[in-house]
């Protein structure tokens, strides 16, 4: 099997060079991905699944990311003479600036054909999260993905175009949220827990904020 | 008179004596706990000793629900359905500690915080699973339950009064959760308790 790093120049060659992004994981698990554009994606997809030293020929899993718009504050340090001759003063300046988030679509590859070992990763970023969520589906190329792509549609709200059948799978179809994204607030339908800690304590105290003076033991003292 | 081949007794009491040990439960699986409760059905524990061997693949023929597993908010309409399509006198046992209060999922989105929400339940067992020895137990409760049911009076089963229903609405789906999240005539949000957290 040919390194993802052969994979990437092949697509480069044939598809352009702004087609694809090699994206590290510096994690001990190493798994290093391709970062398709979306617009490509189904062509690169047909090429990575019928291309004979590749023949990727099996999805195994399919699977959605959020990212959502993260802060990243950046620190640049100057020196500045001192005017009154002393040493030079380091100031620090903090500037901020938000990453926008984006949603995110995972495959991986096998050939079993070629009875690979490892997973080829791909992935396919939509624009934004709130209005531009669209990405090509890759069912007309691995069927495999159908209805692990219906799951991201309903998880995550990413909208697959050329879908045979896009339809939530897990939720209800008169449910209007997306239970996966980090954003994702569910029902307040919270009651008594026996020993609330963490989140369930914070919205054991938002229902009910003054615990009566004959359960608690702190005025009993 | 017995050793003549008379028998004196209550109508009440051959009634109960008879469908105590003639049990039918549904048969349906929800989750984990369903493997369980086949498991009891099968040689090794054997429910059949217990005269509740057949297995009703209708609800219009059972009249023993046992809950076993997990009930997610798609699949509670279905439930109450089948429920409501018993024929009384019908009797439910809650297997588990999903079906009982949500179990391991219950600060999830997607299911419901115990079915005694929904629907009246006799007996709860509990355990994750419960073993079949458990569920047997559960099952011999049932059978006191209905050895001693009285027939008339206030006690009496809820098909034999004017004052109660035997019908139990079914929520909708809504935009982000059931409605209504709860049946307000079965089940009441516990009294506010809460106690400082470590
Ligand atoms: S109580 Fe445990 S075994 Fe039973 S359905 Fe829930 S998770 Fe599964």
């Amino acid at each position: 099997m040919e390194t993802l790093e052969q994979i990437r120049d092949r697509i480069v060659a044939k598809f352009g060079a702004d087609t694809v992004t090699l994206i590290t994981n510096p994690g001990p698990s190493a798994q290093h991905s391709l970062l398709l554009v979306a617009h490509a994606a189904r062509d690169i997809a047909r090429f990575l699944h019928d291309d004979p030293a590749l023949r990727l020929d099996y999805c195994s899993n399919a699977t959605g990311v959020d990212w959502p718009d993260k802060e990243i504050v950046e620190t640049v340090k100057t020196t500045q003479p001192d005017p009154a001759g002393g040493p030079d003063k380091v100031v620090e300046t903090k500037t901020k600036r938000i990453q926008p988030g984006c949603l995110e679509a995972v495959y991986h590859l096998y050939s079993i054909a070629l009875k690979s070992a490892e997973p080829v990763i791909i992935r396919m970023r939509t624009a934004n999260r709130t209005d531009d969520v669209t990405l090509p589906s890759l069912t007309p190329v691995w069927r495999s993905c159908e209805f692990q792509e219906r799951e991201i549609y309903d998880l995550y709200g990413i909208v697959f175009t050329g879908h045979p059948d896009l339809r939530r799978i897990l939720m209800w179809d008169e449910f209007k949220d997306h239970p996966m994204r980090k954003d994702y607030v569910g029902p307040d339908d919270y009651e008594w827990e026996p020993t609330p800690h963490g989140e369930v304590l914070e919205r054991a105290k938002a229902h009910y904020p003054t615990p009566p003076a004959s359960t608690s033991p702190k005025s009993e003292e | 008179m017995r050793r003549q081949g008379v028998l004196l007794t209550s109508f009440a009491e051959i009634y109960n004596w008879g469908r105590a040990n003639s049990i039918w439960p549904l048969q349906f699986g929800l989750a984990c706990c369903a493997i369980e409760m086949i498991c009891v059905a099968a040689a090794r524990f054997d429910i059949a000793r217990f005269g509740a061997e057949i297995f009703r693949a209708s609800p219009r023929q059972a009249d023993l629900m046992i809950m076993n597993g997990t009930v997610t908010k798609k699949m509670l309409p279905q439930v109450v359905r089948l429920w409501n399509q018993m024929g009384e006198p019908k009797f439910c046992i809650v297997m588990g500690a999903c079906a009982s209060s949500g179990g391991p999922f219950r600060e999830g989105y997607n299911v419901v915080k115990g079915i005694d929400r929904f629907i009246p339940v006799d007996v709860y067992v509990p355990g994750c699973p419960p073993r079949p020895e458990a569920l047997l137990h559960g099952l011999m409760e049932i059978q006191k339950k209905m050895r001693e049911e009285p027939l008339t009076g206030p006690d009496a089963p809820r098909y034999f009064r004017k004052d109660t229903t035997c019908e139990y609405p079914i929520p909708e789906f809504g935009e982000h959760d059931l409605v209504p999240p709860y049946n307000s005539e079965l089940w009441k949000p516990p009294a506010p308790i809460v106690r400082e957290g470590k």
